[in-house]
């Protein structure tokens, strides 16, 4: 398979149909608008492929609702204010224990705010989002390829916990184009006994998220709590970058760790020892990763297209074994590897 | 090594398809490439621009702090990015439609008239394919040839006569330079 350069919004589509993703549904907002329109052309190409432009937001998580219920790989696609409206579906997911893939190409907010990249969406991402206890897999990718592999894992991922799962990107992730070459997808394992397909000779089954009964909704909600206990001990994801002989590590993710590593290399120039604890799956978070990097290390900067939101994460990682300093531009804008930079060179000369 | 360019102009101007082009030919050669395009909501009279990073090792960040080209197509652009080139660094200037000059002593400012220039040829469409070619000839990111392939490759071969207009305006931007 050859390299070829394309824009993060079509890697994830074209990822997707190569895992199997035979439904899609969307509604357009920039800046996802290109990874809906490439569904729209390959979709049809794919065996079975079924795309669809719903009316609104809230109609496309509830298609691709019905449609893994029926055993289809699926997927949906949004921007910041359109994933707040999939919010009841993505809850009725976790609930129903259906495997889907919610991409969100996460803009400036709140509100409308603006179609400029930014990271805003965490805690909506990593705490649910929707009512009631659920939780779901948020993975973060930071470059083309990334996009490309754990596009095509999330599916697994689904299909293996029963559950949905978010691509966490931004409108920079998703415009920026850099060489890809798509891996050779897992065949999916997923059982039949999940699918509704009519119960023709066979027993009758059953997916629902309404349990009157307390106490089958408890048993039901401790269930789920036991699926998220497994995940969150299995399937955390992180890279380290130069953190073996680092004074102070930075934390980021996503478009912001690509900045982190930009000013990384201008201030090892200077000889400063700086490195990057980028997390990859922000929940599960790497808790446990980044404690045990404490160890070593007791100076962090927390930097984030936000006004701090992952920064919680690491504050309950790092119980107060280490310090943590925090930078942050929010509502879209994007800062240059040599803005961190200096606001780094601050807090490295400020340390003991 | 790493080259950073940022391309930028008015929606309509051909300013993504100038580092889209470069991208491509680059990532045919071998090259580590991000392509980073900015633009507002609206499609023409926008401001429109777009960074190009190409190196021989891993790009960190696709955002220029400070780039080694910029290329402008218009005047709001030669204002915007005027300050973030790097010392040393080329500004690109649609000399045309565009009057002043950056007020800037430690950059190299390479005026072409594009724009009047593919008047000439018959074709106003084709400004930014001119740009590329004095781009191309002083920055030697990529060779003429590979650029021009790649180009054909990006524009698709559905008309004839588009490749034809865009060799020859390639050429008349690359030949513009002497040196």
């Amino acid at each position: 398979m050859n390299k070829v350069l394309m824009s993060g919004n079509n890697v994830i589509a074209e990822a997707a149909i190569r895992a199997g993703c035979r439904f899609y549904a969307g509604y357009p907002i920039t800046p996802q608008n290109e990874l809906t329109e490439y569904m729209a052309e390959h979709m049809r190409n794919a065996e079975s492929g079924v795309f669809i432009q719903s009316e609104s937001e809230v109609a496309a998580i509830n298609m691709i609702a019905g449609a893994a219920a029926t055993g289809v790989r699926v997927m949906t696609s949004s921007s910041s204010p359109g994933i707040s409206l999939k919010q009841e579906g993505i809850s009725s997911m976790a609930a129903c224990e259906l495997p889907g893939i919610i991409v969100n190409i996460m803009r400036g907010g709140p509100g409308l705010g603006n179609i400029r990249p930014s990271q805003g969406d965490y805690f909506q991402a990593t705490r649910g989002g929707g009512h009631g206890d659920y939780r779901t897999i948020v993975i973060a990718p930071a470059t083309g390829q990334e996009l490309a592999d754990l596009t095509m894992d999330a599916f697994d991922l689904a299909d293996k916990y029963r559950t949905p799962v978010m691509i966490l990107a931004d409108g920079m992730m998703g415009q920026m184009m850099e060489p890809v070459i798509f891996k050779k997808p897992t065949p999916r394992q997923y059982p039949e006994k999940f699918m509704l397909r009519g119960a023709g000779t066979g027993k009758s089954k059953f997916i629902r998220g309404l349990l009157l009964d307390p106490i089958d909704s408890e048993e039901h909600n401790w269930k789920l709590a036991r699926k998220y206990e497994v995940i969150t001990k299995n399937e955390t994801l992180h890279e380290e970058h130069r953190v073996d002989d680092a004074d102070l590590v930075i934390v980021a993710y996503g478009t912001a760790a690509r900045i982190a590593k930009g000013a990384i290399k201008r201030l090892r120039d200077h000889g400063m020892k700086v490195g990057l604890f980028r997390p990859i799956t922000l929940w599960p978070f790497p808790e446990l990763k980044l404690r045990a990097l404490s160890a070593k290390v007791k100076d962090y900067l927390v930097f984030e297209m936000s006004t701090g939101q992952m920064l919680e994460d690491v504050r309950l990682a790092l119980q107060g074994y280490a310090n943590i300093e925090f930078h942050g531009r929010p509502g879209g804008a994007v800062p240059t590897p040599a803005e961190l930079a200096n606001v780094v060179a601050k807090i490295y000369d400020r340390k003991d | 090594m790493i080259v950073k360019t940022i391309f930028s102009g008015f929606g309509g101007q051909g300013v993504l398809m100038m580092g889209i082009s470069l991208a491509n030919s680059a990532m045919s050669k071998g090259y580590h490439v991000t392509y980073l395009p900015a633009y507002g909501a609206e499609m023409r009279g926008g401001t429109a621009n777009c960074t190009v990073a190409v190196g021989d090792e891993e790009i960190a960040s696709p955002v220029a702090s400070e780039p080694d080209y910029l290329i402008v197509m218009n005047l709001p652009s030669l204002f915007t990015f005027q300050n973030k080139v790097s010392a040393g660094g080329s500004i690109f200037i649609n000399s045309s439609i565009i009057d002043a000059r950056p007020n800037r002593q430690d950059v190299k400012t390479i005026c072409v008239p594009c724009a009047d220039m593919a008047q000439e040829l018959g074709n106003n469409r084709v400004a930014n394919i001119i740009m590329m070619g004095a781009f191309i000839k002083k920055s030697n990111v990529v060779s003429p040839d590979i650029y021009l392939k790649n180009l054909e490759t990006i524009m698709g071969s559905r008309k004839k006569t588009l490749a034809e207009i865009n060799r020859k305006a390639f050429a008349a931007g690359f030949d513009y330079i002497k040196d």
